[in-house]
């Protein structure tokens, strides 16, 4: 099994990445390669064995912790404005992006 | 020569300090001189000599204080560009954030601070951590100090040139499938990755969030030690952060504890310091890939644990290249998760031009995110996408459980701790590979195996290869979960009994 440009494509879109024609041929290229190598996971005989997320699950209890829901204090004007900063376009408290509806 | 260099270790550093013999700012002053004196080396990305003499000066006035100051008061260190900083600018070494400004510090950079240590800046590495060379940085490649045309390795490839080159006394570093332990071994320095969890992943720029994981580099056991030990302990703020450590609590002064008691015994075995102690070398990291020149230097290190009264067990971790194909799905599936936060939209690189919304996410990451990052993101995406999620991503993870079964069978009767090579060969040379970037991947074999199975693991100097410039070869000793300061110990114990982490490279 190989990866075709409509796949190629399709990856791209789902991954936000715009791919000129050259970028989207050699994109396919280099993902077959990489097929390859991963496709020797095929190979292997997992039945019954689980899917391993946190790499000490086996070793001890491991449990996601939550924070309590409890209401955390709102952040500073300045601490706003030093995060909102970085964006690359902004208004007052608003990130500013394309319109999205008219 | 920054003066830091004149005290072998942060121990005899912290003396001087505090007897007033040696001040802060004249270590600061002397180390900013160095990094600019070798900027042919791009260790480091960004410098700010101002930032550097403020902490400085507050680590002086802290050492008035004598012995009551802070472990680290003074030590100039510098932190990879993969933790976020105030004041320092955060890029990843990518387009991306070229211009990011965090407003607020990593918790393993506050660590290190609220210990008195002083950041001289921010150091190169592959972008977003994602690289064995360093050559995936959008700011050009780090080199290697022993020899400038060889890479530094990656992606910690500026913490560790920058190390070996004497720039700093430590430096941060991430690995997420051997970004610590690969740059110090080619380098000729030593480097630790922690047990996941162990270290707050709070601030530090998410790559795979499974496989993260903070440790420092420096020349010799001991100081990271003097690292490792502040570094460590729970962070409400990480969610994978340890609570807890085989019942011990997660905070500083674990490992220094458990090295301090683990050298207590060796001590007191006299001549055969190590006697008990069952190295297991597994055959498959000496197969046909491993060239002769490391392999050599690694059977003399094993040589060297022997004479100290260690015994050689063989072992077998049969899965060791299947962590390669397991590695490079959870890895890139984790990425594409992790970099979609990179939208244009609230940080980060934004295209100038566009016609809507979904044009302005697609061009600015296209535009902002460099070859290695977009193939990534590319694979990740298809492994987590529908019809392949199964017989990809879920396939890897329950591999993944078997990587970690065969290291757990191996510590429960075999062995005490697993030897063997970091790398098969030694640095490569800047430019190699660059046609085929899976080549690069399949060099990552020895490492991948303990970050899949969030392992401690280090790397410490045994010896130099190479057929031009001698190269360093790092010696890589895995030990059980938890065991950083036990591992810490036995680095100590080979220092003590071989000079390879003295050798310095000769200043160009």
């Amino acid at each position: 099994m190989s990866i075709t440009e409509h796949d190629v494509n399709r990856i791209a879109r789902l991954a936000r990445i715009e791919l000129s024609p050259e970028q989207s041929a050699r994109a396919q290229h280099e993902l077959n390669g990489i097929l390859d190598l991963i496709a020797q996971l095929q190979a292997v005989d997992t039945s019954g064995i689980e899917p391993m997320a946190h790499p000490l699950s086996a070793h001890q209890d491991i449990h996601l912790r939550l924070r309590p829901d409890v209401a955390w204090p709102t952040h500073t004007e300045a601490e706003r404005k030093a995060l909102m900063a970085n964006s690359p376009a902004r208004h007052d408290s608003l990130f500013l992006v394309p319109t999205v509806i008219e | 020569m920054p003066l830091h260099n004149e005290f072998d270790s942060i121990a005899s550093l912290r003396e001087a300090l505090r007897a007033r013999r040696v001040s802060a700012r004249e270590l600061a002053t002397s180390a900013l001189e160095a990094a600019h004196a070798r900027a042919d080396l791009n260790a480091f990305l960004h410098i700010d000599a101002d930032l550097t003499l403020a902490e400085a000066d507050a680590a002086d006035r802290l050492l008035e204080q004598g012995a009551q100051a802070p472990a680290l008061a003074g030590v100039p260190i510098a932190h990879k560009d993969l933790f976020v900083t105030q004041g320092w600018r955060t890029t990843a070494a990518s387009k991306m954030l070229a211009q990011y400004k965090s407003p607020f510090d990593a918790t393993v950079v506050s660590r290190l601070q609220n210990a008195g240590a002083v950041s001289l800046g921010k150091l190169n590495c592959d972008e977003f951590a994602m690289g064995s060379g360093n050559e995936n940085s959008a700011f050009g490649p780090a080199r290697n100090p022993w020899d400038p045309d060889a890479v530094p390795g990656g992606s910690s490839g500026g913490s560790a040139a920058a190390v070996a080159a004497g720039l700093a006394m430590g430096a941060t570093g991430t690995d997420t499938g051997g970004s610590v332990r690969q740059p110090s071994a080619l380098c000729g320095v030593s480097g630790i990755k922690p047990t996941y969890g162990t270290v707050s992943r709070y601030g530090m720029i998410a790559y795979g969030s499974s496989l993260d994981q903070a440790g420092p580099i420096a020349r010799h056991a001991r100081d990271l030690l003097e690292l490792l030990d502040p570094m460590s302990g729970f962070d409400p703020r990480d969610a994978t952060s340890l609570e807890a450590c085989d019942g011990q609590k997660n905070e500083p002064g674990r490992i220094h504890a458990q090295f301090v008691s683990a050298a207590r015994e060796f001590d007191a075995a006299g001549s055969q310091p190590l006697k008990g102690l069952r190295i297991g070398v597994p055959g498959e990291f000496f197969g046909a890939g491993l060239a002769p020149d490391v392999a050599t230097a690694v059977e003399a290190a094993l040589a060297t644990f022997e004479s100290l009264g260690a015994e050689r067990v063989a072992i077998s971790l049969p899965r060791t290249e299947l962590a390669i194909p397991t590695y490079y799905v959870i890895a890139p599936a984790e990425a594409s998760s992790n970099l979609s936060r990179y939208d244009g939209v609230r940080y980060g690189h934004r295209a100038q031009q566009y016609s809507d919304l979904g044009e302005m996410t697609s061009r600015s990451r296209t535009e902002g995110f460099g070859p290695e990052v977009l193939r990534r993101i590319m694979v990740g995406t298809y492994v987590l996408s529908h019809g392949y999620y199964d017989a990809y991503y879920l396939q890897a993870q329950r591999v993944r459980r078997m990587i970690v079964n065969d290291f757990q069978q191996a510590f429960a009767g075999q062995c005490d701790v697993i030897m063997g090579p970091v790398t098969p060969t030694v640095a490569k040379r800047i430019g190699d590979n660059r046609e085929d970037p899976v080549a690069d991947w399949l060099a990552d074999i020895y490492t991948l195996g303990v970050s899949l199975a969030g392992l401690p693991a280090m790397s410490v100097p045994c010896g130099f290869g190479g057929s031009g410039k001698p190269l360093p070869v790092g010696l890589q000793i895995i030990g059980n979960y938890f065991s950083e300061g036990r591992l810490l110990a036995l680095a100590d114990r080979f220092q003590q009994a071989t000079d390879w982490h003295q050798r310095k490279p000769e200043l160009a």
